[in-house]
């Protein structure tokens, strides 16, 4: 706790602002109904996330939160929101009560094994003695390769990143197989707009078309 | 009279998507040296399409990349990324053992490059074409995105 006084104020300042963030975020995105909102918040919520991520030092994680959770993940949202309805049905508040429960349950479990967590950047804590220095120490002599978490995930855990893109190779064929292609309800769109021409089916044209007959 | 109200969203989004697009390439051949790879730049890519879908109009988007592209795209990541590993078995090492794609001793690293070069290209066309997919998917049910939705 001392680090506090000794010129890493600012960065528990940091921490401190982000998180107040990302809590009243959470809390809006709760007590919303419009889904287009949520969405979007939900989106900004990843977006600070990301922030954080730079602020404790996990530059890539942070990268890919940036990526997917506020980039990928908003526009399938939105894309899933179309085929819904624009908000969300209150509940009882006896329904209510349930995942309440659950969420403090969590919490209450999450904050009890913080205290049994090594400080942020602690040299001996588990994540770093072990195979994590080991990386450090060689991965530079076999592989040549500067940012130290490309050959981790590359060379040394080459199957596990394999698995992760057949993971992600199988999550898009199932949800093309649930939902089917996509293309099926816009071919006879396309194939009409082909054959007029680059015509646009806005309001104007449509109502220019119509005058004559 | 013009009705399109959009204009500025347009005339931003089309500066933008060519923007977005290098600034994945610059991610995924960076990957050695700074935070990204592959499965970040997939999902740029993904993005700066769906951007072009959600600004002009999925049928837009169809043309421009057609779904049975990106899911081929997809399959063929997963392909490039496996026939890495094949390769080195070929080599006569383990399967994705760059070491031996060049049958280097340890301390040379052409075929570590090489080799990391490839499967990060596997997982960018994986990851981008699986999201793209995905994103067909769930936007090709509505025909047209219309003015109240937003």
């Amino acid at each position: 706790m001392h680090s506090m006084f000794n010129g890493d104020f600012g960065v528990v300042l940091v921490n401190i602002f982000l998180l107040a963030i990302l809590f009243a975020t959470a809390v809006a995105i709760a007590r919303m109904r419009s889904l287009f909102a949520i969405v979007m918040l939900s989106g900004i919520y990843s977006l600070v996330s990301a922030a954080w991520y730079v602020a404790v030092d996990a530059v890539d994680v942070a990268f890919t939160e940036a990526a997917v959770g506020a980039g990928m993940s908003t526009v399938v949202l939105l894309g899933a929101m179309l085929l819904t309805s624009r908000t969300a049905k209150p509940e009882k508040l006896a329904f209510r009560l349930g995942p309440l429960l659950v969420c403090l349950a969590t919490g209450a479990a999450l904050i009890y094994a913080t205290v049994d967590l090594p400080a942020l950047g602690d040299a001996s804590s588990p994540a770093n003695a072990g195979v994590g220095l080991t990386y450090l120490q060689v991965a530079w002599f076999e592989t040549g390769i500067p940012n130290v978490v490309t050959p981790v995930l590359g060379s040394y855990r080459g199957f596990d990143t394999l698995g992760e893109t057949c993971v992600v190779f199988t999550a898009g064929l199932a949800v093309a197989l649930l939902l089917g292609f996509g293309e099926r309800s816009l071919a006879e769109r396309i194939r009409n707009e082909g054959r007029s021409g680059e015509r646009r089916t806005n309001k104007v044209s449509a109502a220019s078309d119509e005058d004559p007959a | 009279m013009n009705t399109d109200h959009h204009v500025i969203l347009r005339v931003i989004a089309k500066m933008l998507i060519p923007v977005i697009t290098m600034f994945a390439f610059y991610v995924q051949f960076h990957g050695d040296f700074g935070p990204g790879g592959g499965f970040q730049a997939g999902v740029i890519i993904a993005v700066a399409v769906i951007l072009y879908a959600l600004v002009f109009g999925v049928p837009a988007a169809m043309r421009a990349v057609p779904p049975v592209f990106t899911r081929s795209l997809a399959a063929v990541g997963v392909m490039i990324y496996a026939g890495v590993g094949f390769w080195a078995l070929l080599q006569g090492g383990h399967y994705l053992e760059y070491q031996a794609l060049f049958h280097e001793p340890p301390g040379e690293h052409h075929g570590q490059h090489i080799g990391i070069l490839g499967i990060e290209l596997g997982v960018l066309c994986g990851v981008s074409g699986a999201m793209l997919t995905i994103f067909y998917a769930f936007a090709g049910r509505v025909a047209e995105i219309r003015d109240e939705d937003w």
